[in-house]
């Protein structure tokens, strides 16, 4: 069950359209680690996002084959699907500025 | 090797069931060849296990291994999560040793989950936990009802992962999880500096840890393995040599596991005639061991083809290990003594298997000869020579190996000849001490210089339980084959060769100038008896004349008296005697005289 919750603030108006930032967050049921991990990816993209942006949060609890098939070991994790290269931060992303730099969104702002 | 030996037959007494009861920790069979024997039955049930290693020495394969033969012969499925080699990888790998592992994945019996981290990918901040590595397996073993579970080097974890502490403690937490699951889980690990895995597992994993080594020793390189640990249970706490082969792993001494092995009173020849004579008539037990040791050249090889040429003839079947020459020059070689063994070789009687001593380890070796042997179960098995052979390893390995070796054709019954080279001017005895005691026959082949010549000769040393001549035997090689012929011995040392045809012709010599002497002699005392005889004769003549001359002297004596009586009665007549008358007067007077 894909629990999608979708964060679109007002598409873009500067030229950069294209450019919807995709977030894919794994967790495991909801713990007190998944709800800090959304809740600060959220507020991390809220705070820098130029344009769009879209976390996909996903229950490995309730899908354990898109565990297997996407590689998720530890949790929480994200994943940055959109733009290429993938980028990936585990944990409960408490420091902005590790994640800023982990999922490469620093060179964006 | 002897402490293996006698570990391993402990390890087997502990094998049959009927001692242990509940108390005795329930155990999962590994299937791997040996590894069950050492650990008493397999790894302990439902706990974890830690295999680790240095790198290249097996881990990766004996989990795996353990996870296939669960499948297959036990009926276990398994999951295989791996952390460095993808599924492609480790399906290529273990087809090389006969694992199909996808026929298995595609029977539900293995779920392989390869786990891929990038630490260059990946960035951490804040805490996180495992639980997707959980959710994972959970989801594997539930899907297939798995009871084993490898986990293969788990400590990729470690250099994937930041912040060690988290890391730590979800690890204690996936073993204890494991445990609670039930299943029988393996986890690979490298071997630390100082530590037996580098990341210190051995803490978490405290049922049972194997460690496995993997050594060289003048350039040849032997696996080990150890049972470091096993809680609550007996195991072989000595190295055990083990081999990676075609059909997987074996760990090998389980065939020395006690002296009980099947004994024969039935005699085979050894195709030498006098050979056989010098063995109480009737040459070698079958399934005895025999020791061939001689110095270079003195017909070892050329004994041991007879061994072979003679049991071949019986309509049995013999093996000949060569490790020094090709089958084909044996084969010609042997011709040139008028031994054929081509046509054996056709009629599937006789088979050679050459290897040089250097192709692969001892251990290696070993694996390879029990492989051939059960293959063609060979009633005489040669080895040619075994020294070369010794030589790849340390003399602690090549004797264990010798005994392994030795128990196993025992086991099978396998009368088995050895031939070992000795150096020339090696004390020959004492160069064989690490083999002949394992031996029950030993022959020694050797070669006296003398009268610039050398020539062989054949002792028999030893020859347990049988009558056995204590005598040197010269050993003949011809184009017609091979003889023994007795050697001179006498006031002058033992002579071969020409000095024995030498010393023979002395003889006759001696004892033809001995006959004639005693025919001159014999002629002599004819002719002084005939001599005799005639002398004898003419005295006898002397005699009979003088006798007749007698004879003739008393006829004359006789005739005379009697003439000359007649002439005296006559004389008288003639001259009126009275003196008769006178007489018988006087007679008649005294009569008268003497009545009253």
């Amino acid at each position: 069950m894909k629990v999608v919750k979708s964060s679109s603030p007002c598409p873009a108006a500067s030229g950069k359209s294209a450019k919807v930032w995709r977030f894919h967050l794994y967790v495991s049921g909801r713990t007190s680690k998944s709800l800090a991990a959304y809740a600060n990816l959220k507020s991390i993209c809220e705070r820098s996002m130029l344009g769009g942006y879209r976390i996909t949060v996903i229950d490995i609890a309730e899908r354990p084959k898109v565990a297997k098939a996407d590689q998720v070991c530890a949790t929480p994790m994200v994943i940055r699907r959109n733009p290429r290269p993938i980028r990936t931060v585990i944990g409960t992303l408490s420091d902005p500025d590790l994640v800023l730099v982990g999922l490469d969104i620093a060179s964006a702002i | 090797m002897q402490t293996i030996t006698q570990g391993c037959a402990r390890m087997k007494r502990r094998v049959p069931k009927r001692t242990y009861s509940s108390t005795r920790l329930p155990r999962c069979p590994t299937g791997i060849q040996g590894l069950d024997e050492i650990t008493g039955g397999g790894l302990p049930r439902g706990r974890p296990t830690l295999i680790c290693g240095s790198a290249g020495c097996g881990k990766t394969l004996m989990s795996a291994e353990f996870l296939v033969r669960g499948a297959t012969q036990f009926g276990d499925p398994g999951v295989l999560m791996s952390f460095e080699e993808t599924e492609g990888e480790l399906t290529a790998n273990l087809a090389s040793l006969g694992f199909d592992l996808k026929r298995l994945i595609r029977e539900g019996k293995i779920v392989l989950d390869y786990v891929h981290i990038e630490p260059s990918e990946i960035q951490a901040s804040g805490e996180y936990d495992l639980e997707g590595l959980f959710v994972r397996l959970g989801h594997a073993i539930d899907s297939i009802g798995a009871k084993r579970v490898v986990l293969d080097t788990l400590e990729a974890l470690f250099a994937c992962l930041p912040n060690e502490g988290i890391l730590r403690a979800e690890l204690r937490r996936l073993f204890r999880w494991l445990k609670d699951k039930g299943v029988t889980a393996v986890i690979t690990a490298e071997r630390g500096r100082e530590s037996l895995t580098r990341h210190g597992l051995e803490e978490y994993v405290s049922d049972c840890v194997i460690l496995l080594d993997h050594r060289i020793y003048d350039q040849i390189a032997t696996r080990h393995l150890r049972v470091v640990k096993y809680r609550g249970a007996l195991h072989g706490t000595n190295e055990f040599p083990f081999l990676i082969g075609d059909d997987g792993i074996s760990v090998l001494p389980i065939t020395s596991l006690g002296l009980n092995h099947r004994i024969s009173s039935e005699r085979i020849g050894t195709g030498i005639g006098r050979l056989d004579a010098m063995l109480g008539g009737r040459g070698f037990f079958r399934g005895s061991s025999i020791l061939l040791t001689g110095t270079p050249g003195t017909g070892k090889t050329i004994v041991a083809a007879k061994f072979a040429h003679a049991a071949c003839l019986r309509g049995e079947r013999s093996m000949f290990f060569s490790f020094e020459e090709s089958p084909n020059q044996i084969i010609r070689n042997m011709q040139s003594i008028g031994m054929h063994l081509e046509p054996l070789v056709k009629r599937h009687l006789l088979r050679f298997y050459s290897a040089r001593p250097s192709l692969y380890g001892l251990e290696m070796h070993l694996a390879t000869m029990f492989r051939e042997i059960a293959a063609f179960r060979p009633e005489v098995v040669i080895v040619d020579p075994i020294t070369s052979l010794m030589d790849a390893g340390t003399d602690f390995e090549s004797k264990g190996m010798v005994t392994r070796l030795i128990d196993f054709l025992k086991g099978g019954q396998i009368t088995s000849l050895f031939t070992s080279l000795t150096q020339g001017g090696h004390a020959l005895q004492q160069s064989e001490m690490a083999m002949s005691s394992l031996m029950d026959s030993w022959l020694l082949l050797q070669e006296i210089e003398g009268n610039g010549e050398r020539n062989r000769v054949l002792y028999v040393l030893k020859a347990r339980g049988m009558a056995h001549s204590n005598q040197i035997r010269e050993f003949l090689i011809s184009n017609k084959g091979i003889d023994l012929v007795d050697a001179y011995i006498g006031p002058s040392g033992v002579l071969t060769g020409s000095a024995r045809m030498a010393q023979a012709a002395r003889e006759t010599a001696a004892e033809l100038a001995r006959q004639q002497e005693a025919a001159r002699r014999q002629r002599e005392l004819s002719r002084k008896r005939g001599a005799l005889e005639m002398q004898i004769a003419g005295l006898r003549s002397e005699h009979e004349a003088s006798d007749i001359e007698l004879r003739q002297i008393d006829r004359q004596v006789g005739t005379q008296t009697r003439l000359l009586d007649a002439e005296r009665t006559e004389l008288g007549r003639l001259r009126q005697s009275d003196g008769s008358l006178a007489a018988s007067r006087a007679v008649r007077k005294s009569l008268k005289a003497r009545a009253p």
